[in-house]
């Protein structure tokens, strides 16, 4: 096994061994890049020099010992959106091509102080603006398992490059799907956790209300280590929660005999039948190990599109105003279609004699659903569904469909705007090989949980730890 | 004809650091763009973080004034596009303001909501002659706190005298120095002129009062302005204008057909603010004893006039000083109306920093000044002599004529007498 194919447990186990250097370790995931992204187009930026000299200072580190740094020469990708000092930040937009923050996100700030490595930034929609990188300014990211595909996005950089096997471990950022999405379309782990676990700083606002940092991994396991670094309270994110973030590597192997599972009918109907079987399967999985699976009533995920757009719409247009030609070198020309159509939307939404009709009446339904999980989650601990309505999509699928995203990411909005944690995981692939994932959902700061019942899922179908071939 | 002005008064809170970030708001005369981060200069990815205090000092305020205190109140942002917003909006408040319905000097508040400051926009020729503008972001995110009165002003005088009294309240709360010459105190008055008494549906909206000085002439020359179209039949155009105090006239800058809306909708980036009503109760029990309260005290326990105090609470530190000096004199030899003449007159508290000073200084004048004992003895002797009659009334029990001698030993002595001496040396000899 080659070392950039290396979970990040696996990886942190051999560091520490010292059966390999951090160098080597970085070494080998810059040659896969090398020898891949050319291809699959995850990475914007790859900081080769800076990321090895990095190495060798945790060589350095690891000789003598030091045990406070869980991340140790660690190296990862990064999502475009997160502010990383000194190193070109674009959300892959024209208009930010060349803007090279002052300062660390503070997500980026915390994986440094625990010792990981950032090997490059990687593509998404521009802004975060869709579900598929097509929307990026600079090019489009490919699928690992089939270059004629969609990664899924926006995070679809940062899920083509762990499952492509350039980094160890990865960040991303969902507003509606953004994590959940492109891990389901590329097979990989991506935990999108609950509103305020993770600090917003230094990320670059889409929806501001509905942003969410997370990681995108190889195992559930790897995902767990990642969250317990970044999350908690910030001071400099007013929206960040103070609520004590729990250990959860402790807990990942906790029976969950008893443990109450619902799904709605609603959600498998959404997707195609293919993806709908296979998840159906999973359930039977999860009955095995001692759950008890029942059907509940939610509310038709469609409701929460028309909700998620206008919130989102009228968040993203006041968000770019900043990008008003003064500074960054570009004006607003530079801005793509999608952007100038997010604003156009956005703005109308927020105009005096609109709004009560549409921010506050969405506002109003958003509270709806809410409670409509509130009381889902009375019955049952876990919702599991689909995580999209179906694998991965052509390349050129989002072209001339300006509501791709919201399309594609139906099942995840409602939990989104309820602002609720999910993870999704990979539970089998479909007659072409492609990747289908399946969606755990669970109430407000059940992020523990969330991860105990993926980490036995996981255990229990080792069948589907395979790699694509690129 | 009636003139009606509602006040928009801007003042900037002095917190030791910006509103949502940890710079410093001491911004005027530093050099420029040395006081930034991320969030004061809206980078991408940067944060808003409230500053507490400046929700607290903007409550206080609003008590000050008698508003009621919203229990549930939020932030909203405010859009417009303007290059010393650097976020292309201002986040500011709109329909939960922190304090709203208040009363002060019989002038309605309507609310007092906070905000954040803008940066400073300096234009001027650069090198090789080019009109530039220059953008110091120093100023970019210091809280502000915003009074909206209601049109209860019906000249400019009134609003002087109002805004004098502000002024004072907010210096004593320590809130702010409301500067208006160093720009931590603006003002924008609303005007309207009509025939009737009732509220005309126009205003105009007068901006650019850089000091107190103009602050009369600026809204006497709009409401003359105004009361002569009104008067020609005209109905005057609602506008926004500036005032040149090199001319002292006002010029138009953005009318009607320009106006912004400013799509507020409630900040995400700030969770909604709630109070309880032991909290609001406990930041009252903070508020200091204020101008008028003060006034009205001082002219209670110390008998001195409605003139004098007046003067010694324009500035709290000198109220104080006052009172020290009174509290420090002991001896019954000098009274509170003579420290305050003192201060208010001859300005003796400039020259002793310590309350103890001033009491010293002015005995040593009196002592200086007062007759000696044999002079008094020999002005005392030949009043008796000169009175006998009203020395006999006296002695006869006629308690009140002592009042007439002690007088006539006064005009003896040119005034100059010790009242404690002069009443003694008196009472020696007559009393038998």
């Amino acid at each position: 096994m080659k070392l950039n194919e290396l979970s990040l447990t696996e990886a942190q186990k051999g560091l520490r061994e010292k059966k390999y250097s951090a160098q080597e370790l970085v070494n080998s995931c810059l040659e896969r890049i090398k020898l891949v992204d050319p291809k699959l187009k995850s990475f914007i930026t790859v900081c080769e020099e800076k990321a090895q000299q990095e190495a060798k200072d945790a060589d350095g580190y690891l000789k003598e010992g030091i045990d406070n740094k869980p991340l140790l020469g660690i190296p990862f990708s990064i999502k475009d959106n997160f502010c990383t000092k000194g190193i070109k930040t674009t959300a892959s937009s024209n208009i930010l091509k060349d803007y090279i923050p002052p300062y660390n996100a503070t997500v980026v700030e915390r994986l440094k102080d625990a010792g990981a490595i950032i090997i490059g930034k990687t593509n998404m929609d521009a802004w975060a603006h869709g579900s598929s990188t097509e929307t990026s300014d600079f090019f489009t990211t490919h699928n690992p398992w089939d270059l004629s595909k969609l990664p899924g996005g926006s995070s679809g950089g940062s899920a083509a490059s762990i499952a492509a096997d350039e980094v160890i471990g990865s960040i991303g950022s969902e507003t509606a799907g953004s994590i959940r999405q492109p891990s389901s379309w590329c097979g990989t782990v991506g935990f999108k956790p609950t509103y305020g676990r993770v600090s917003r700083y230094g990320v670059i606002a889409m929806g501001s209300s509905v942003d969410s940092p997370g990681p995108i991994t190889k195992t559930v396991t790897d995902a767990a280590t990642i969250l317990g670094i970044i999350a908690g309270a910030d001071g400099r994110d007013a929206t960040a929660s103070s609520k004590k973030v729990e250990n959860y590597l402790d807990n990942l192997d906790k029976p969950i005999k008893n443990l109450k599972i619902g799904y709605s009918e609603k959600y498998f109907q959404a997707a195609n039948k293919e993806v709908a079987e296979k998840v159906k399967e999973s359930l039977r999985i999860l009955e095995k190990l001692g759950t008890k699976i029942k059907e509940i009533k939610l509310f038709d995920p469609q409701y929460a599109i028309a909700v998620y757009t206008i919130l989102q719409r009228s968040e993203v247009s006041s968000n770019l105003g900043r990008y008003d030609g003064i500074r960054y070198g570009q004006d607003r020309t530079y801005f793509g279609e999608e952007a100038k159509r997010r604003i156009m939307l956005g703005t109308y939404c927020l105009s005096a004699g609109y709004y009560d009709a549409y921010y506050l009446k969405a506002q109003k339904v958003r509270t709806i659903i809410c409670q409509d999980f509130q009381k889902a989650f009375r019955e049952v601990d876990l919702v599991i569904g689909p995580t999209s309505p179906s694998t991965a999509l052509p390349l050129g699928s989002s072209k001339n469909h300006p509501m791709f995203g919201e399309v594609a990411d139906v099942l995840v909005e409602p939990s989104t705007i309820a602002g609720l944690p999910g993870l999704n995981i990979n539970c089998g692939f479909s007659g072409e090989g492609m990747p289908i994932g399946m969606q755990i959902i669970g109430p407000q700061f059940s992020e523990g949980l969330i991860l105990n019942a993926g980490y036995l899922f996981e255990q229990a179908t080792p069948e589907l730890k395979v790699k694509p071939k690129i | 004809m009636k003139t009606f002005i509602g006040l928009e008064v801007h003042i900037e809170i002095n917190t030791k650091s910006k509103m949502f970030c940890s710079c410093s708001s001491d911004h005027f005369s530093k050099k420029p763009n040395t006081q930034v981060c991320p969030v004061c200069l809206a980078l991408p990815g940067a944060l808003p973080y409230p500053n507490r205090e400046a929700v607290m000092d903007t409550i206080k305020l609003g008590l000050a004034l008698n508003c009621q205190i919203n229990l549930k109140s939020k932030f909203d942002r405010k859009h417009y596009f303007y290059p010393d917003l650097p976020k292309g909006y201002q986040i500011s408040q709109y329909d939960q303001p922190l304090c709203i319905k208040g009363e002060f000097n019989g002038i309605k508040i309507r609310r007092v909501h906070l905000e954040e400051d803008t940066a400073k926009l300096i234009h001027e020729k650069a090198e090789g002659g080019d009109e530039v503008s220059l953008i110091d972001f120093n100023r970019s995110g210091v809280a502000l706190a915003e009074m909206v009165t209601e049109p209860d002003f019906h000249n400019g005088q009134d609003v002087v005298n109002f805004l004098k009294e502000i002024q004072l309240v907010v210096r004593y709360l320590g809130i702010s120095n409301a500067d208006m010459e160093k720009g931590s105190m603006r003002l924008e008055a609303n005007i309207s002129v009509g025939e009737g008494d009732e509220l005309p549906d126009y205003k105009v909206e007068l901006k650019n009062i850089n000091s107190f000085k103009f602050v009369k002439n600026a809204i006497d020359y709009e409401i003359t302005r105004l009361t002569e179209l009104v008067n020609k039949g005209e109905r005057p155009v609602q506008e926004t204008r500036g005032y040149n105090q090199a001319t002292g006239k006002t010029f138009s800058q953005r009318s009607k057909e320009e106006a912004h809306d400013y799509r507020y909708f409630p900040e995400p980036d700030i969770p909604p603010m709630k109070f309880s009503e032991p909290e609001i109760e406990s930041i009252r029990e903070l508020l200091p004893e204020l101008p008028k309260q003060k006034k009205d005290r001082l002219i209670k326990d110390y008998g001195i006039s409605d003139y004098y105090a007046g003067i010694l609470i324009q500035d709290q530190g000198r109220a104080d000083y006052f009172e020290e000096a009174c509290k420090v004199e002991k001896s019954d030899l000098i009274s509170a109306k003579t420290i305050a003449d003192l201060m208010v007159n001859k300005n003796l508290d400039q020259e002793f920093p310590e309350p103890s000073g001033i009491v010293k200084k002015i005995i040593e004048l009196i002592k200086k000044e007062y007759a000696g004992e044999n002079e008094v003895a020999r002005a005392v002797e030949k009043v008796i002599q000169d009175n006998s009659k009203a020395v006999e009334d006296y002695q006869n029990g006629k308690g009140q004529i002592l009042g007439y001698l002690i007088g006539q030993v006064q005009k003896e002595l040119k005034g100059q007498g010790n009242p404690g001496d002069v009443n003694k040396k008196l009472l020696e000899l007559i009393q038998k």
